[in-house]
C-alpha cells in the first residue's frame, strides 16, 4: 500500500517538476509548481507528518502561489525564446542524475535505519501539531520568536522596495 | 527489491532527483520568475529529505527544521518578487541575461 502511494506520488512530483523547468509559458509553470507542491504535501502525509502537509498546502500552494501569479499578471511576462540544448549537456545532465540517485542510495545506507521498513501507524506519531507545537514553544522558542522578527522585516522590506516614488 | 517496500533510500533518491531538476531550472532558464520557482523546488527537495530522515530515525526535530525552512522560504519569495518588480519598473525585462548593468 505504502509502495503504491509512494510510486504514484514520486512519478507525479518528478513529472510536474520537469514540466515546470521545460515549459515556457509562465502561467503554465505556475500551475506545474502548484501540482508539484501538492504532490509534495501528499508525500509528507505518506511520511506521517500531517501538520507539515497542512502547512505546505496553506503556505506554499496557497500564499506563495498567489504571490507568484500576482507578479506574473503584474509584469505581463511573455514566453521566453526557445533554447537549443546541446547533446553533451543532455548526456551530462542524465549522467549527473544517475550519479545522484546512486549516491543518495549509498548515503542512505550509512544511516542505521537504512533497510528499516516502516508501515503507517508504526512511527509513534511524531507528526501531529501537538508534538511539533510542544517542541516549537520549548526547545526551539528563541528560533520561533526570531522567525516572527524575520517575517516583520520581510514585510517592511517589501513595502519599502515596491514604493512608487522613493523620496527618502 | 526496488519496487517492493519503500525505504529511506527511495525518499533520498527522489529528493536528490528533485534537487537536480530544480538546479537545472536555476541554471538553464533565463526568466528570473522561473528561476525563483525552481528555487522553491530546491527548498522542497531539502524538506523532503529532512522529513524522510526524521521519520525513519524516529526524531521529531527535522520536522521543526522543515517548519522554519517553509517560513524562511515564504519571506524569501516575497522579498525576491519585490526586487523583481522593482527591477522590472526600471529595466522593463526579467530576463537574467539582459540584466547585466550595475547602475542605470
Amino acid at each position: 500500500m505504502e509502495a503504491i502511494f509512494f510510486w504514484v506520488l514520486a512519478v507525479g512530483l518528478l513529472v510536474s517538476a520537469t514540466a515546470l523547468v521545460a515549459f515556457r509559458n509562465p502561467v503554465t509553470n505556475a500551475v506545474c509548481l502548484v501540482v508539484a507542491l501538492v504532490m509534495q504535501a501528499a508525500l509528507f502525509i505518506t511520511l506521517e507528518s500531517f501538520f507539515l502537509a497542512a502547512v505546505q498546502v496553506i503556505v506554499y500552494a496557497g500564499a506563495v502561489m498567489v504571490l507568484f501569479l500576482f507578479v506574473i499578471m503584474l509584469l505581463d511576462v511573455r514566453e521566453e525564446a526557445r533554447r537549443r540544448i546541446s547533446r553533451p549537456l543532455m548526456v551530462g545532465v542524465i549522467g549527473i542524475g544517475g550519479g545522484a540517485v546512486f549516491g543518495a542510495t549509498k548515503i542512505s545506507s550509512l544511516f542505521p535505519s537504512s533497510d528499516k521498513i516502516l508501515h503507517w501507524g508504526q512511527s509513534g506519531g511524531g507528526g501531529g501539531a501537538k508534538e511539533l507545537g510542544r517542541l516549537l514553544f520549548t526547545s526551539y522558542s528563541p528560533l520561533f520568536l526570531s522567525t516572527g522578527v524575520l517575517l516583520l522585516v520581510a514585510t517592511i522590506g517589501v513595502v519599502v522596495l515596491c514604493r512608487k516614488d522613493p523620496e527618502v | 527489491m526496488i519496487f517492493g517496500e519503500v525505504t529511506l533510500g527511495h525518499y533520498l533518491a527522489l529528493s536528490s532527483l528533485l534537487f537536480l531538476i530544480g538546479l537545472a531550472g536555476v541554471l538553464l532558464r533565463r526568466s528570473l520568475l522561473i528561476v525563483m520557482m525552481s528555487l522553491e523546488l530546491l527548498l522542497n527537495a531539502a524538506n523532503l529529505a529532512l522529513v524522510a530522515v526524521g521519520r525513519f530515525q524516529g526524531l521529531p526535530d527535522p520536522q521543526v527544521a522543515v517548519f522554519f525552512v517553509i517560513t524562511v522560504a515564504a519571506a524569501e519569495v516575497s522579498l525576491g518578487l519585490a526586487i523583481l518588480v522593482a527591477i522590472f519598473r526600471i529595466q522593463k525585462t526579467t530576463a537574467a541575461d539582459q540584466l547585466s548593468t550595475l547602475r542605470f
